[in-house]
């Protein structure tokens, strides 16, 4: 039981692999980095596979495998320890980090080649994971933040990697202080939790909830703001719906931090912690269904947009954005698995679909435009082929991962506990959307013919150290989902069947449904494969090819023709420019004249300086006493006698 | 009204107009010989109380030694009308009032004191005046440290006043 | 027992030494400034002797007569003091003496 009695080895692997790149990698060749940086994630993993095995031996009441290794903070009541655990949902997430990161580094050896700050970029990237296994492995819940808030510095400090560039520092200052503003609702949800439960471990908090008398339950009241709160630091980390306008931005940064950070690890965080917490948001109905219904609003608007950006990297940002938003719909209808389980496909197809535009763009010499592309197919096969299969993933096409993943999440808002026909029907149509913009996407950067000048731009393949990872993870986008599979031919479901115990085992009593009707196996795998996500997923790829092979006059008619809709979704319905009046410019206002002029110089400066005019002042009065004329020393001696004579008569009275 | 009293209250008369006298003189002189008036009128006082060692002490050496002194500077400095400098605010407004009040607090204090109304019920010694026995037996006995103490002060001042009034060659 | 209360002498004792401050307040002459010194130590010897008096004591003597000896040594010097600030300055107004000033 090595690694599960040796948990911190996980985290600190990749800390150490930071720590000695970010001090002393400046003196270190490019092999040596690559090999710490590399190596301390590829140790990572294996000790995660490790972790496997010795999990796969455990006995089910040894689970949640727990170990505390040290007692962080002890104030009266409130006590954290350096706890972490191990548990089905921890395995996955495990394996996504570590494996993803894992793939993201051994591609970055060949996308920053030429960047100046190499060790700096793998010294960071090493951190992130670093706070990422925490934020996965801990056991209580002020661990997790201190994970989530440490994922948060890093994803600031590698989208501002390029710390030369404006736009870029920006970029990163708008994502931490997006996340933050989440964070401090995350924060508030701790207090309330701890305060309600007098604990913030999750065993602790979660045992309370099924073994406490009925009359002495917590109040779903007190438990739908808890979610809430917790819900506020997922959207922000998350990006969704209203906090989600940092995610766009963050394409500044490095597109192998676009693919790990912003598409298969930190922004998943929020869906971890939601399912992390399931026993509370099951007892929480209406916390549920507005984890939903952010979902799902999210999900569709999102995909409006990406409908139209001609940047690569931001019609993946809001996929990805997207994509989240179905995660939580999911989650909100209380399919945990399946949202889960989309995370993973998720990982697989999405950090698949920035690399390999990251392929793109280092063919391209850097140029991240659309228009600019057209025709590579042939000239970059691996990368074609590669983001072709990602992009049959996230459209749904049956067969590859993403189909699983998405057909469950809708199969549950439709017809599962917590249905919504509503929320279905955003999220169908967002799927439609999804399909669209994606095969746009394809079409418009490798069919057709170029757009480009051939002389300016020497279109080449990438290195075998980025399109290794794409291979390995275009396969896993291929065969990702069969884990699902046996569960549309009537079978079960592995994954949902290996998660089961952590969404079960402090699951509220539900009544007994009706059941459903029985169906032959040849039947279910019918309905699947005709069912309405697939038909609009088709539709989707339909549309998409004719607007950009058919007939590629036909965009610019329709965006002609619906000019008002089009320049709003354009701009993305302006709601950058909406938070900069109603909130930036305001606040910029109050710091400016209120909080600086008024408080800081006149109130605080004042004070400070008033005390010190003060004893100037007072000093130089003062010393004028020491005239150098004796008769005035002589008068001061005679008030004091005098004083002390009618202290002594009057007060004392000594006289009689 | 008997001896006493009128010898009291001739001294004390004389010794609060040398007081006065001392204030309001204008020459220096005059100040000093005004002080003269007010010891040897103090030094029948302290016959009066039967101090007569301490009476001739005060003529020999205050009276004799040190107002001669201080007559001698006088005339030697040629000190003359001292001019009317007021650069002390404070001393000029608070001076005069305060050292009134002191006076007549002091004044009042002392009229009221329980000495002298235990004196005036009788209490008390003999009228008897001290011997110049006693007072050197106590003088060499008790007081010996002091007395000899001072006998070094005084050899100090001797040699300070010296060394201060030297001319520099 | 003395005829004449021992108060009357105390009386007269604190009028001489509020005489004494008065004067050493209000005259400018560094001489005469002594002299009302002098003229305050006199007041606390008349003190003294009159408790010498009440107490039937010989204690308040032998201090009067210690006083007496101090404001000897005392005079001498200071005199020899004021003679050379005269030789220096040239003047014996002490408010023009005022080289400690700030």
């Amino acid at each position: 039981m090595f690694i599960l009695d040796h948990l911190w080895i996980i985290i600190a692997l990749p800390l150490l692999g930071a720590a000695i790149n970010g001090l002393l990698g400046k003196n270190f060749s490019k092999p040596i980095v690559n090999s710490v940086g590399i190596g301390s994630v590829a140790l990572a993993f294996l000790s995660f596979a490790e972790a496997v095995r010795e999990f796969s031996q455990l006995s089910p009441n040894q689970i949640p495998w727990v170990k505390t290794y040290f007692t962080w903070i002890t104030a009266g009541q409130f006590k954290v320890d350096f706890s972490l655990q191990v548990d089905q949902l921890t395995i996955v997430m495990l394996g996504v980090v570590t494996f993803v990161s894992l793939l993201v580094h051994i591609y970055s050896t060949g996308y920053m080649a030429h960047e100046e700050g190499y060790y700096r970029f793998f010294s960071y990237l090493n951190l992130f994971v670093f706070f990422m296994l925490t934020l996965v492995l801990a056991a209580n819940v002020v661990l997790m933040f201190v994970g989530w808030e440490g994922v948060g510095l890093c994803s600031y400090l590698l989208v501002g990697f390029w710390f030369l560039k404006q736009s870029a520092i920006s970029a990163g200052k708008k994502a931490f202080i997006t996340t933050r503003i989440g964070d401090f609702g995350f924060t508030v949800g701790i207090l309330l939790l701890f305060w309600t439960f007098k604990s913030v471990d999750f065993n602790t908090v979660f045992k309370q909830l099924i073994s406490g008398p009925p009359d002495a339950a917590v109040s779903t009241g007190v438990l739908t703001t808890i979610c809430l709160l917790l819900f506020t630091g997922a959207i922000g980390k998350s990006a969704q719906l209203p906090l989600y306008v940092w995610l766009p931005d963050a394409m500044e940064g490095p597109t192998p931090v676009s693919a790990l950070i912003h598409a298969a690890t930190m922004v998943t965080a929020g869906v971890y912690m939601v399912a992390r917490m399931n026993p509370l948001f099951s007892r929480a109905p209406f916390a549920m269904f507005v984890v939903a219904l952010v979902g799902a609003l999210t999900a569709f608007f999102a995909a409006t947009i990406g409908l139209v950006q001609t940047d690569i990297k931001k019609v993946l940002a809001y996929s990805t954005v997207s994509q989240l938003g179905y995660m939580f719909l999911g989650l909100g209808v209380g399919a945990y698995a399946s949202g889960v389980f989309h995370l993973l496909t998720h990982a697989f197809f999405k950090g698949l679909l920035f690399l390999a535009a990251g392929s793109v763009i280092h063919a391209m010499g850097g140029d991240q435009e659309m228009p600019h592309m057209g025709g590579l197919r042939n000239k970059i096969p691996i990368t074609f082929w590669t983001m072709f299969i990602a992009t049959f993933a996230i459209a749904g096409i049956p067969g590859f991962a993403g189909f699983f993943s998405k057909d469950e999440i809708l199969d549950a808002a439709r017809s599962g506990p917590n249905a919504n026909i509503w929320l279905w029907l955003l999220g169908l149509i967002g799927a439609g959307l999804t399909s669209f913009y994606m095969f746009r996407l394809i079409f418009l950067t490798f069919f057709g013919k170029p757009r480009y000048d051939d002389h300016k731009v020497h279109v080449h393949e990438s290195p075998r150290s980025m399109t290794v990872p794409l291979i390995l993870l275009a396969i896993l986008s291929t065969v990702g989902g069969w884990v699902a599979a046996p569960h549309f031919v009537g079978g079960t479901d592995y994954f949902e069947k290996f998660l089961h115990p952590v969404f079960a085992t402090y699951a509220p009593a539900v009544a007994e449904g009706p059941a459903e009707a029985f169906e032959t196996p040849g039947m279910i795998l019918l309905h699947a494969l005709t069912g309405w996500p697939v038909l609009i997923a088709l539709a989707g790829l339909l549309v998409a090819w004719w607007f950009y092979i058919k007939s590629p006059e036909t965009p610019k008619k329709l965006s002609d023709s619906l000019r008002a809709p089009y320049a709003l979704v354009l701009h993305k319905y302006y709601v950058d420019e909406l938070y900069n009046a109603a909130i930036i410019q305001p606040l910029l206002w109050i710091s400016t004249n209120v909080l600086w002029h008024v408080l800081d110089e006149t109130v605080i400066d004042g004070t400070v300086n008033g005390v010190a005019r003060v004893a100037r002042e007072s000093g130089s009065e003062l010393r004028e006493i020491q005239s150098g004329n004796a008769r005035s020393y002589a008068t001061w001696v005679v008030i004091g006698a005098v004083g002390v004579t009618v202290l002594m008569i009057g007060l004392w009275g000594m006289v009689r | 009204m008997t001896l006493p009293f009128i010898v009291f209250f001739v001294c004390a008369f004389l010794a609060v107009i040398g007081a006065l006298t001392l204030i309001l003189a204008r020459e220096p002189i005059h100040s000093a010989l005004s002080l003269i008036l007010v010891m040897v009128s103090l030094a029948v006082l302290y016959l009066l109380l039967g101090a007569e060692f301490i009476a001739a002490v005060q003529i020999i050496v205050y009276a004799g030694a040190i107002m001669v002194l201080f007559v001698f500077v006088i005339m030697l400095l040629n000190a003359g009308v001292e001019e009317r400098t007021d650069y002390s605010k404070l001393a000029k407004y608070a001076g005069l009032p305060l050292g009134m009040f002191l006076l007549l607090a002091l004044a009042h204090w002392m009229a009221h004191s329980l000495i002298g109304q235990q004196i005036a019920n009788g209490v008390g010694g003999t009228n008897a005046s001290v011997s110049t026995r006693e007072l050197s037996a106590q003088l060499f006995q008790k007081y010996l440290f002091p007395f000899e103490a001072t006998s070094i002060l005084i050899l100090i001042a001797i040699l300070g006043a010296l060394v201060l009034a030297k001319k520099d060659e | 027992m003395s005829i004449v209360p021992i108060s009357y002498y105390l009386v007269l004792s604190a009028v001489l030494f509020g005489f004494g401050i008065i004067a050493f307040v209000v005259k400018r002459n560094i001489i005469t400034i002594f002299m009302a010194i002098e003229l305050m130590l006199n007041a606390v010897n008349l003190a003294f002797v009159a408790f010498a008096r009440a107490h039937n004591q010989l204690d308040g003597l032998v201090f009067v007569f210690f006083v007496i000896v101090v404001a000897a040594a005392e005079s001498a010097v200071g005199l020899a003091i004021i003679i050379t600030v005269y030789q220096n300055r040239q003047t014996l107004n002490l408010e023009r003496i005022n080289l400690l000033k700030f």
